[in-house]
């Protein structure tokens, strides 16, 4: 395995005189935080953010087109879109500035699998398992020194995989194995690659989160250990939650309105357990594609195409996407295959755009060592 | 390392204090395939799905009436509101989960005790294969209690069987129908269809896709082997399966609770091609010659055979193996006893050592194997399970878990092995020798590290959890 700052060496060589001032100097370390949230499943970006704007939208969708009115109204984000009303917390901080949307986004993918439209959304690839590592983990060695990006699951997504350190964390509710069994753990483990790595991140990372969590388990309690790990001013700087439960081909309305809700919840526990880091914070939430226009005959809606990315954190905040949805949007005229909203804007534009940005560095650089399998144009997002 | 231990190790659900290693390991292992009870009392002695149907319909019923699912008709009864019926809820919402977790309980309960007991543990790791190959998740309301009685009934009957029978027993049974939407799946132009169009319906009936595709991505063929309008043509086929007793639509012929019942009059009429095969069968005839053909088509043959040596010999499993492992398959006929044997008889199969990380459920059946326990409380398993990352039938998406390395080596799973392994090892440790045990449990694998690990324990128990996750024991 090579070694993350030998490779920062490395590429500092290799980029000489090319580099971003900012990237030299941030060789101290970073104080920005980006928290990735993966909606596995596909959510329907046209019911969390509704383009009220396009009068084609009641008509084809039907029954779907509202929200249950036990939810209460839409919430106007800008004259076209508004937000579910599940989505109470985001649309407050749309307003503030600190939230926006991507609409009618999609990676490179055109069929209709979860599974490998996940592994294009996490590989940033143009082809599934066509790329063996995550995006964010090629992101890592042009990024300033900083401990190793933490996943919030018992295992690793394949957003994080690669060759450099990465590590998983998740509360746990079990007793502590006692400290003498970890040490002989610890040397059990010295000879044996694999073993080492993983035990050796296992107890950086427990050291580092404290003692155990009350809210194990529910995505507000992992939303609450990531904030706790990123606001340690010696923390990790990157996290990555995972959030299922999004393909609703039966029953929509009631299970997208508690899956946003539970997604709004997420959003503003991360805001709170930041508390100042949120000024320099950018949260990312995406899915592998979005859904069918029309509703189905189950009350629910299958696997389409384009969906919507929200975005939210202080970072945002006087930026060209601040309180904006951002993406042409290709009005609900012409469909993808006749049934699906058109992809306008690829996803990996907007993770180059953000990534960049968020940790100053050149745009083109990022697209050219992230997403070289399928580049596209990096979008701006925050402020330089 | 001998074949014995590979047999009892890959092979097997891993080795227990008494058992005495096999002396034709291949043969061991293919003679479980004929001596493997599908029904054994354990099973036969829970709540069946027909029972499981019938409790989700009640419960249906219930959260109808307390108007929480579903849409009211004009003229129903408005729900009650207030206090009081607020506490009703409430209390008729622990029934449910109470009686959820009874039902869940019980079945995770068999499956354990019939893995930490059965004198066939190849025959019932393939069961565990083919119910992650077939997952449902029990995270729906309606599959809340179906992982249990799909792999029960659908599964174990057919691990030495032809696979399309497993196919067709997967697709009939209520857990899958309810997990992939199919139940109520109904064609547009069918009579049912039809008639809602002419009534104008408020809501019309239509197609679900769920079921085919997960059938032509998942079950069968594999991803990029089918096009949109193969989905479209199977799910056009299947409309019309259905489960009795769940579904009230106009039209249907009556079935009892979570039995399978072919709909006529919600089928869509007309032919279909799929996998560039046209079906012009009417009814029912139609998506059973579909599912024939998928099952025994090249594609899926491969697909089962990747799985199948993913699953014991390799993540990246050697090309050859699969091509062998495939063309046994077609020879036969789809017969898995086929696919089996060339698994078996390969000298691949037992080259490599230690190639696999055991997944959380192997891990944790093995450990208990190691120390001898024939029972656990299932409330416990259940527990250390859900905290090890993989709960039992709840793999959250119909792809089933992931069976490589990458999805579960990862740190925090390897630190909650180790606090799982401590938990079990200390009520074993006064009457277990660690030092004595460790060459029975991995003969032929005990690392001299590992050995030396055991010896210097600081305590009987601490020695124990040491064995259950050194590296030679984390692997197969």
């Amino acid at each position: 395995m090579i070694d993350r700052r030998s490779l920062l060496a490395r590429s500092a060589l290799i980029g000489g005189f090319a580099m971003t001032p900012q990237l030299a100097l941030a060789a101290a370390g970073t104080d920005q935080r980006l928290v990735f949230i993966i909606l596995r499943g596909a959510m329907d970006g046209l019911a969390a953010i509704p383009p009220i704007g396009d009068g084609r939208l009641n008509p084809l969708r039907g029954s779907l087109a509202q929200p249950p009115e036990q939810f209460g109204p839409m919430l106007k984000l800008t004259s076209d879109f508004a937000a579910h009303p599940a989505l109470k917390g985001f649309a407050s901080l749309f307003a503030a500035g600190e939230a926006s949307v991507v609409h009618a986004i999609a990676s490179p993918y055109r069929e209709r699998s979860h599974f490998d439209a996940q592994n294009i959304l996490e590989t940033g690839g143009n082809a599934a398992y066509a790329l063996k590592d995550g995006w964010l983990n090629r992101l890592l060695p042009l990024l300033p020194a900083a401990p190793p990006p933490v996943a919030i699951a018992a295992t690793l997504p394949a957003l994080l995989r690669g060759t450099a350190p990465t590590t998983s964390f998740a509360p746990s509710r079990l007793p502590d194995a006692s400290a003498s069994l970890k040490a002989r753990v610890a040397a059990l483990y010295e000879n044996d690659a694999l073993l080492h790595r993983l035990w050796s991140e296992a107890m950086a990372t427990e050291v580092m989160a404290g003692s155990s969590d009350g809210g194990a388990g529910n995505p507000q309690g992992l939303a609450a250990s990531a904030a706790r790990l990123l606001a340690d001013p010696a923390g990790p700087r990157i996290a990555v939650l995972d959030l299922g439960g999004w393909d609703t081909h039966a029953g929509q309305a009631l299970r997208l309105a508690n899956q946003l809700r539970q997604l709004d919840g997420v959003i503003t526990t991360l805001k709170t357990g930041l508390g100042p880091a949120w000024a320099n914070t950018l949260v990312i939430a995406a899915t592998e594609f979005g859904r069918t226009v029309a509703t189905n005959g189950t009350g629910g809606t299958d696997h389409g195409t384009a969906s919507a990315a929200l975005l939210a954190g202080g970072r945002l905040k006087g930026g060209p996407a601040a309180g904006r949805v951002l993406g042409d949007w290709p009005g609900l005229s012409t469909l993808y295959e006749g049934r699906d909203l058109l992809p306008t804007t690829s996803l990996n534009s907007l993770f180059a755009g953000a990534a960049a940005g968020l940790f100053g560095l050149d745009p083109a650089l990022v697209s050219r060592r992230v997403f070289s399998a399928a580049p596209a144009a990096p979008l701006a997002i925050v402020r330089a | 390392m001998s074949l014995a231990a590979i047999a009892l190790n890959r092979f097997g659900l891993g080795a227990r204090p008494g058992d005495a290693a096999p002396a034709d390991p291949r043969g061991w292992l293919l003679g479980q395939i004929s001596g493997f009870d599908p029904r054994p009392a354990v099973i036969t002695a829970l709540p069946d799905a027909a029972a499981m149907t019938l409790q989700y319909r009640q419960n249906l019923a219930q959260l109808r009436r307390q108007g929480v699912v579903g849409v009211r008709r004009p003229g129903d009864p408005e729900p009650p509101k207030g206090p009081e019926a607020e506490a009703m809820a409430n209390a008729a919402q622990r029934e449910r989960r109470q009686a959820f977790a009874q039902a869940y309980g019980g079945q995770v309960g068999a499956r354990l005790t019939l893995s930490l007991t059965s004198a066939t543990p190849f025959a019932e790791r393939l069961v565990h294969f083919w119910a992650n190959h077939f997952a449902i998740s029990t995270d729906k309301l309606a599959t809340a209690t179906m992982g249990g009685p799909l792999e029960f009934e659908a599964i174990r009957p057919h691990i030495g069987g032809r696979f399309s029978d497993m196919l067709l027993a997967v697709t009939r049974h209520p857990g899958m129908q309810f997990y992939l939407d199919q139940a109520q799946s109904i064609g547009p132009n069918s009579l049912l269809g039809e008639a809602a169009r002419r009534r104008n319906a408020t809501r019309q009936p239509g197609l679900n896709e769920n079921l085919a595709r997960e059938i032509l991505e998942l079950h069968t063929l594999g991803a990029g082997n089918y096009t949109q309008a193969d989905v479209a043509g199977l799910a056009r086929a299947l409309t019309g399966w259905s489960i009795g007793g769940f579904v009230r639509r106009p039209l249907g012929v009556a079935a009892p609770d979570g039995q399978f019942v072919f709909q006529p009059n919600w089928h869509e009429p007309g032919s279909v091609t799929v996998a560039g095969r046209p079906y012009r069968q009417n009814g029912e005839a139609q998506a059973l010659a579909i599912l024939n053909d998928l099952a025994n088509h090249p594609h899926t043959a491969r697909r089962l055979a990747e799985k199948l040596a993913r699953h014991f010999v390799a993540d990246a499993p050697p090309p050859a193996l699969i091509d062998r492992m495939a063309t046994a398959y077609l020879a036969s006929g789809g017969q898995l006893p086929a696919l089996y044997r060339a698994l078996i008889e390969a000298p691949e199969a037992w080259a490599t050592p230690l190639a696999k990380f055991k997944t959380p459920w192997d891990w944790l059946v093995s450990s208990l194997r190691a120390l001898g326990r024939e029972n656990v409380p299932p409330l416990q398993a259940i527990g250390a399970l859900r905290e090890l990352g993989q709960p039992v039938w709840r793999p959250g998406s119909p792809a089933g878990w992931e069976d490589d390395t990458a999805r579960w080596a990862a740190p925090d799973a390897l630190l909650r092995r180790v606090e799982v392994a401590s938990r079990i090892a200390a009520p074993l440790a006064a009457t277990l020798d660690a030092r004595s045990l460790a060459p029975r449990i991995l003969p032929g694998t005990l690392s001299p590290a590992t050995a030396s690990a055991i010896a210097r324990a600081e305590s009987p128990a601490e020695g124990l959890a040491l064995l259950l996750v050194a590296p030679e024991f984390l692997r197969r």
